[in-house]
Formats: C-alpha cells, sequence, structure tokens
C-alpha cells in the first residue's frame, strides 16, 4: 500500500492514479496509523510553502512525516513536497520546513519567465536507483521557488534554466522530485516506479 | 532550457470529440478521454480541451471527461470554454484540469483573472484570445464568437492586462490565420511575445511542419497549438517535432 498524504495542498488525484496504473495500491490519507502502514509515502503539494508547513503542523502531519522518513521506508516530497523537506524558505516571508535534508528554497530572480514552466531535460549527477537504466530526457516542471541543497551529495539531478536548478534529491530512503512525475510521460512514469521498486528491495 | 511545446487541440461537445476525427485505430473516435490518451503515447507535450457544450447537462459531462482523463493520460492539460465563475474553475481543477482557458468571460469581466490567479495560482490561468488585424488602427482587435463580434479591444493592450492580472500563459488564437494552412500569424505572436514575459501559445494556422520552426523562432512562441491537422494525420508530432530537432530546436 502507497500513502499519499492528503494535508489539504493541491491536487492529489493525478499523482494518486498514476500510482495506480503502476500497479501499486494507494490511498490518499490524512490518518498517521494509516500513513505510517504503508509500504512507501509520498508527499505531494501544490501552493505556497507556508501555507503547507501550516496545514501540517496543525493536523500533526508534519510529526508523522518525520517518523516516516525514520523509518527507512521509502518517502518521496513532489514538487511543493520535496520543497518541504528542506530547512528552509524565503517564500513571502522566511519559513521553517521539516528539516529532512538541509538546504534552502529560494526564489528564481533574473530577467527570464517566472514561474520555470515547461519541459526541461534532466542531468543525473550522480546514480541512483530512482533512474537506474534510463536515459536522461524531458521532464514537466510548474514552480516559481527552487531548492539549493547544502550537501552536494543530497543532489541527484538536475536542469538548466538560466542556471542548474535542482530536479531529484536523495538520501537514504527520502526523495523528493522538483518536477510533476505523473504529469511527465514516459519518463515521468519509469522515474516514480524506480522509487516504488525501492518498496521491494525492501521486503 | 525549456523545449518547445506541441498542444492538439481537441473540441468537445456534450462529452464527445466533434470536428471530425481521423484515427483509424481508435475503438471509438468521439472518445475524448481515448484521444487524448492516444496524443498522449504520439509525444503530445500537453492538451487543450475546448467545451463548446451550449447546455448546464453538457458542461457536467465535461467534469466527468476531465476526471477520466486525469486517470489516463500522464501529460497537463488546460480545460477551457463557457469558464465564467472561480467555482468552475476549482470543480474542473479538482477534477484534474491542470490549467483553465478563460476568453469572453474574462473580456466581460477582467477580475475573473485576478481572481482565479489568487486562489489558484498563476500557473493555473490561461488567457485566450482571439485577434484579427483591424487595417484602420494598424494593429489587432480582439474578436469574441469565432471572430463574428470585435469588441473594440486593442489586444496588445488586453495582452498585457491579462498578465498583469495574473494570468499564467496566453493562448493566442490569430482569427486570419486559422483555417488557412498557410502557416501561423507570426507578427502577432511576436508582437505578443515581445510584448509580455508569460508564455505564449501561438493557435491558427498550421498547415505544415514548417510552420511550427516559424512561429517558435521568428514568432517567439513558446508552444504550438492545432486541432485539424493532427485529427486528420496531415501530419504527426513527430514529424513536427523531427523537423524541429533537425533545426536546433529544443523539444522533448
Amino acid at each position: 500500500m502507497i500513502a499519499i498524504i492528503d494535508y489539504g495542498m493541491g491536487n492529489l488525484h493525478s499523482v494518486s492514479k498514476a500510482v495506480e496504473r503502476l500497479g501499486y495500491e494507494t490511498v490518499v490519507t490524512s490518518d498517521a496509523a494509516e500513513i505510517l502502514a504503508a509500504d512507501a509515502a509520498i508527499l505531494p503539494g501544490v501552493g505556497a510553502f507556508g501555507d503547507a508547513m501550516d496545514n501540517l503542523r496543525e493536523t500533526g502531519l508534519d510529526s508523522v512525516t518525520k517518523q516516516y522518513a525514520a523509518s527507512g521506508k521509502p518517502m518521496l516530497g513532489i514538487c511543493l513536497g520535496m520543497q518541504l523537506l528542506f530547512s528552509e524558505s524565503e517564500e513571502y516571508g522566511a519559513h521553517t520546513g521539516l528539516g529532512l535534508l538541509p538546504g534552502s528554497v529560494v526564489r528564481f530572480q533574473g530577467d527570464y519567465k517566472v514561474p520555470h514552466m515547461g519541459w526541461n531535460k534532466l542531468s543525473f549527477l550522480q546514480s541512483s536507483p530512482l533512474f537506474e537504466g534510463l536515459e536522461e530526457g524531458h521532464v514537466y516542471f510548474v514552480h516559481s521557488f527552487h531548492v539549493k541543497p547544502e550537501l552536494p551529495s543530497d543532489l541527484l539531478a538536475s536542469v538548466d534554466y538560466y542556471q542548474p536548478v535542482t530536479a531529484i534529491v536523495g538520501r537514504g530512503n527520502v526523495y523528493g522530485m522538483q518536477f510533476h512525475p505523473e504529469k511527465s510521460g514516459d519518463l515521468g512514469m519509469r522515474l516514480l516506479e524506480g522509487f516504488l521498486g525501492l518498496t521491494k528491495q525492501q521486503q | 532550457m525549456l523545449a518547445k511545446r506541441i498542444i492538439p487541440c481537441l473540441d468537445v461537445k456534450d462529452g464527445r470529440v466533434v470536428k471530425g476525427v481521423n484515427f483509424v485505430n481508435l475503438r471509438d473516435a468521439g472518445d475524448p478521454v481515448e484521444l487524448a490518451a492516444t496524443y498522449d503515447r504520439e509525444g503530445a507535450d500537453e492538451l487543450v480541451f475546448l467545451d463548446i457544450s451550449a447546455s448546464v447537462e453538457g458542461r457536467a459531462t465535461m467534469v466527468e471527461v476531465v476526471k477520466r482523463t486525469a486517470g489516463e493520460i500522464t501529460i497537463p492539460f488546460t480545460v477551457g470554454g463557457g469558464i465564467s465563475h472561480v467555482d468552475d474553475m476549482k470543480r474542473l481543477l479538482r477534477a484534474g484540469a491542470d490549467k483553465i482557458g478563460i476568453n469572453t468571460a474574462a473580456i466581460r469581466n477582467p477580475q475573473l483573472i485576478s481572481d482565479g490567479a489568487r486562489k489558484f495560482g498563476s500557473q493555473c490561468i490561461v488567457v485566450a484570445i482571439d485577434a484579427k488585424f483591424n487595417p484602420e488602427w494598424g494593429e489587432w482587435e480582439i474578436f469574441t464568437h469565432g471572430g463574428r463580434n470585435g469588441t473594440g479591444i486593442r489586444a496588445l493592450e488586453w495582452a498585457r492586462e491579462a498578465e498583469r492580472r495574473g494570468a499564467g500563459e496566453l493562448l493566442l488564437t490569430s482569427m486570419d490565420a486559422d483555417g488557412t494552412k498557410d502557416g501561423f500569424d507570426v507578427k502577432l505572436t511576436r508582437a505578443v511575445s515581445e510584448l509580455v514575459s508569460i508564455p505564449v501559445i501561438a493557435s491558427g494556422g498550421a498547415g505544415r511542419v514548417e510552420h511550427f520552426h516559424d512561429v517558435f523562432t521568428e514568432g517567439k512562441a513558446d508552444a504550438g497549438l492545432a486541432a485539424t491537422i493532427f485529427h486528420y494525420k496531415e501530419m504527426t508530432i513527430q514529424e513536427v517535432k523531427d523537423d524541429l530537432k533537425r533545426k536546433g530546436v529544443e523539444v522533448r
């Protein structure tokens, strides 16, 4: 069972359907016991960082998410969900994140179009079970803030948008994707499959 | 850098695709969900559904189509047509649409752009503009009702206002080029692209693969939209992309 953590932010339907198409059962839930019992957990999210952290705190899902990460079972943050894994964000004021990975979330700044919206080509920076056997290709992004991880070892893939932009992060069992794998065609589905495959290695 | 996007557009009425569609391998060529899945497989970067239903029932059916589509395809999609309230937007976004296209309703009530952008984020709001050259003005005028009704509004001015109010993207259709197959309106597209700093989807006039190259380079568009040529298999998305790749334009 794959838990899609529901904390009132964004469209969970597409993520849940994509996971089901890959042959896994899903539950969209905000129930702590249900989340902690799942074989893998996905933290999705669209919206503002501050609102998202407020929602997580109010529902107690911040500590559930941290507890899940500590359990060693695979966890994946998508888009805003990835940004929440980090220490802090400067989106509309300073906000503290879940702090599972060290780093900060900063605004795109420069004379170019923001949000960074559309298909951009991944560069894999180190080997990872997520993209083993896959070729670098385009995935779909929509975001106005991006992550600066503190440790290069946490950065698995990036794209170029007037600067290197963090696309995939990972440390141990905790992963994040800035793009939407559920909206990124075949490559997106293969990356999601790579993550879900981690549940099999565990057993 | 971002890849240029190729976007097929499907006209849907009462839950069925209209305008003849010429896919031979489909079980049901009128089913928008099956057609959407086919375009996804063929390399479309995004899809647009234009709901041309005139009835309340037809619109309710569209929500079902959106729900089913969201479960079937792996690319983003926009739904437009007859959306005039924030509640309509919410219903379609909840059902799984990624973006909402608004046209006439935004001209009547520009606040709709601001409200939608504030509530759902700019990335969800696509403002569709149908423009036609007005020789007296020496620039383009906004038209509604499929190009029949002039509004007296200058297209460039409106494009700028839509951006200022929080539109995340513009879907720009040239009423002069639409249906001609002589190519996109490069002049219009370039004028708008150079004016705003949000992405511009060029629409109307695509007839040959090289037309996409023209509108991406000279027209400075971020995406190209077409309907008939893809539906009737006059060209495939892959052929368009191969041509662009050969000419050094980044595509997925």
